[in-house]
């Protein structure tokens, strides 16, 4: 069901990004798409009630250096959330060079419709 | 000599960060410390050839941390970008003089060298995203580097595309490592070998095929290249149409589909198909253009049909069971095809911004009768030309004759028509080239040019030279280090796991 609604996301992010005439509009769809993704990597490591993935002394026997079963059967799967940090540093990056490129161009044509900056043709 | 392997990303990526602090005053020393990176790097590459190693970051044992695997087709791809960035790093000293922020042009140009070494290197799916976000950033910003209308628009219109295609590769991702457990490409494989293939990762494939294929601009995804690759500066269209897309697109592509899913039959169909319908529709779309490099840009559409089909052959007759020389003999002329266009599109971008640096114009109706102006430029287009048309001794004709034996080989023979009639239509659009820009009347206003010297002639130069000796690579010395190993990389497939986890 959660993931249904987080693909359901994806897609509004890709309609607004595909029909949307204005370029903001564009970049905020592209924007949606980019936390729908990231929302099902966070979905697909997260488990119900379970616990932060950080291994206290409790949990780890010194010893043998095995993780107590518990703290295997309850923790959350932290690489997912590793992966959600640097996908957002990039679409951060990528967010703001798509910004300046918007208002660079409005600067030009003096208009955020882009069915009227068509000079390239053909 | 063993090269240490992450050298290939942090020689450009440390010289990138290093160039911004260089403003105005050092030009000099940015331009020169760029060229010494692109040049180190061709070095290092071809001291890689022939080898298979794989590098663990870190030390962190293989399904932990992050790998890189050096095998034959990563080390074709490593020296396909080097020899073209040396080139277009060559060409650019002079042609960047026009704009300013030089030492910021040379900084994502290494970034985007950067980028494509580390997706070429990559043995960890996530990291592959990371490493191609890298280049794809650096190449939009480099597409509106002019800072014009057309530029703006170009780059607009390339990112949003190319964020998209981005998107969909890392949703491929989360569903693999959702589906598998796993982000080491050779993990994946056995999981995925172990376990079949279940709805997600189908999914998932398709998603990849999207996204791979809105990198590499294969036809329905084309929309935003004829734009983008004539807008950007000549070098940095050289290294676009030259080598950016075949690594973002092409190479990620195939490495995703015959080393981690396996090879199958509609897959092979599906890259058939891909293949044949940029070549049609991208040689039909560039001979009806009058702008010099867009006719370049269409052309490349058509171009890397040719690889993708030859591919694309090899894995359907695998998938087959078919006889598997066959098989290697049409991946053997995708390769081949990928490196020789790499060099020759390349060239030809480098003269076509010669050729605009001289005359202030894109437009063939403008020119003409340029040959006694720029000799050299013209003698290094006629000899790009030759090779992209497949006229005999250049590099071309010996990847198209392949493509076509293997194709008649394996009983394609409408395919091998469709080859060489597209050979044909390129022909007619590289003769369109010659008569309007360098043969017939020169016009009044450009009676005055004059040929560009210096670095941009070395750089066109060599490459002509390279388009020529191009051929020498099927000789069995050359063929057996350079090209046999990546051939054996796409025909074992899925044995590349074992081939990774076993070292």
């Amino acid at each position: 069901m959660l993931y249904a609604l987080c693909f359901l996301l994806f897609m509004i992010g890709l309609y607004c990004a595909v029909v949307k005439k204005n370029m903001v509009k564009i970049v905020i769809g592209i924007m949606v798409m980019e936390y729908a993704v990231n929302l099902f990597l966070i979905m697909l490591g997260y488990r119900f009630g379970g616990i932060a993935p950080i291994v206290d002394k409790g949990q780890l026997d010194l010893e043998t250096g095995q993780i107590a079963a518990g703290f295997l059967n309850s923790s959350v799967d932290p690489l997912p959330q590793a992966l959600v940090l640097t996908a957002i540093v990039i679409s951060l990056g990528s967010l703001a060079l798509m910004i300046s490129i918007c208002i660079r161009t409005y600067e030009k044509y003096g208009t955020f419709d882009i069915t009227q900056i068509r000079r390239l043709k053909g | 000599m063993i090269v240490p392997l992450p050298a290939f990303v942090a020689i450009p990526l440390g010289t990138a960060f290093l160039l911004p602090v260089f403003a105005k005053r050092g030009k000099a020393v940015a331009t020169v410390l760029a060229n010494l990176a692109t040049i180190s790097l061709l070095v290092l590459a071809i001291a890689s050839i022939g080898q298979t190693r794989v590098y663990e970051i870190g030390k962190w044992s293989i399904p932990l941390g992050i790998n890189l695997v050096l095998d034959g087709l990563s080390s074709l791809l490593l020296l396909a970008i080097s020899v073209v960035s040396a080139a277009a790093m060559l060409f650019s000293i002079r042609y960047m003089e026009q704009y300013t922020a030089k030492a910021k042009f040379l900084c994502l140009f290494l970034l985007m060298v950067a980028g494509m070494n580390g997706v070429a290197l990559s043995g960890d799916i996530f990291n592959l995203f990371v490493f191609l976000e890298i280049a794809s950033l650096a190449s939009y910003a480099l597409v509106g580097f002019g800072c014009e209308h057309e530029e703006l628009e170009a780059s607009f219109k390339y990112m949003v595309l190319g964020s998209i295609g981005s998107i969909f590769i890392l949703f491929a991702v989360a569903l693999v490592y959702g589906n598998t457990g796993s982000l080491n490409m050779a993990y994946i494989s056995k999981a995925i070998q172990s376990s079949g293939l279940n709805r997600g990762l189908t999914f998932a494939l398709a998603l990849f095929v999207v996204g791979f294929g809105l990198k590499a601009a294969l036809v329905p995804f084309h929309a935003w290249l004829p734009d983008a690759h004539p807008s950007a500066p000549a070098p940095i269209s050289a290294m676009l149409s030259g080598i950016l897309i075949k690594t973002l697109g092409v190479y990620a592509l195939v490495r995703v589909v015959f080393n981690i899913f396996g090879i199958s039959v509609s897959m092979g169909w599906l890259l058939i198909a891909l293949g044949l319908l940029s070549m049609v529709a991208g040689a039909f779309l560039a001979i009806g253009q009058w702008d010099f490099k867009r006719l370049l840009a269409y052309s490349s559409i058509s171009q890397l049909g040719y690889v993708v089909l030859g591919i694309g052959l090899g894995g359907l007759i695998i998938a087959r069971d078919g006889n598997l020389a066959w098989a290697s003999l049409a991946i053997l002329g995708g390769l081949f095809h990928l490196v020789n266009h790499a060099v020759y599109k390349s060239l030809l971008f480098l003269t076509s911004g010669s050729v605009q640096m001289s005359t202030g114009t894109r437009q063939m109706k403008q020119m003409g009768g340029l040959a006694e102006k720029l000799p050299v430029t013209r003698a290094t287009c006629t000899v790009a030309s030759a090779a992209v048309a497949g006229i005999p001794p250049f590099s071309g004709f010996w990847s198209k004759l392949i493509l076509v034996i293997a194709a008649i080989q394996a009983h394609f023979y409408w395919v091998a028509a469709i080859i060489v009639f597209v050979s044909l239509c390129t022909l007619i659009m590289y003769l369109k080239v010659q008569r309007y820009v360098f043969l017939g009347e020169l016009p009044e206003n450009l009676q005055e040019i004059k040929e560009n010297r210096g670095s941009m002639l070395v750089a066109m130069v060599s490459l002509a030279c390279l388009c020529v000796l191009m051929g020498l690579l099927l000789t069995p010395c050359l063929r057996s280090s350079i090209l046999d190993p990546a051939v054996q990389v796409l025909t074992d497939g899925v044995l590349y796991s074992a081939n990774v986890i076993g070292m």
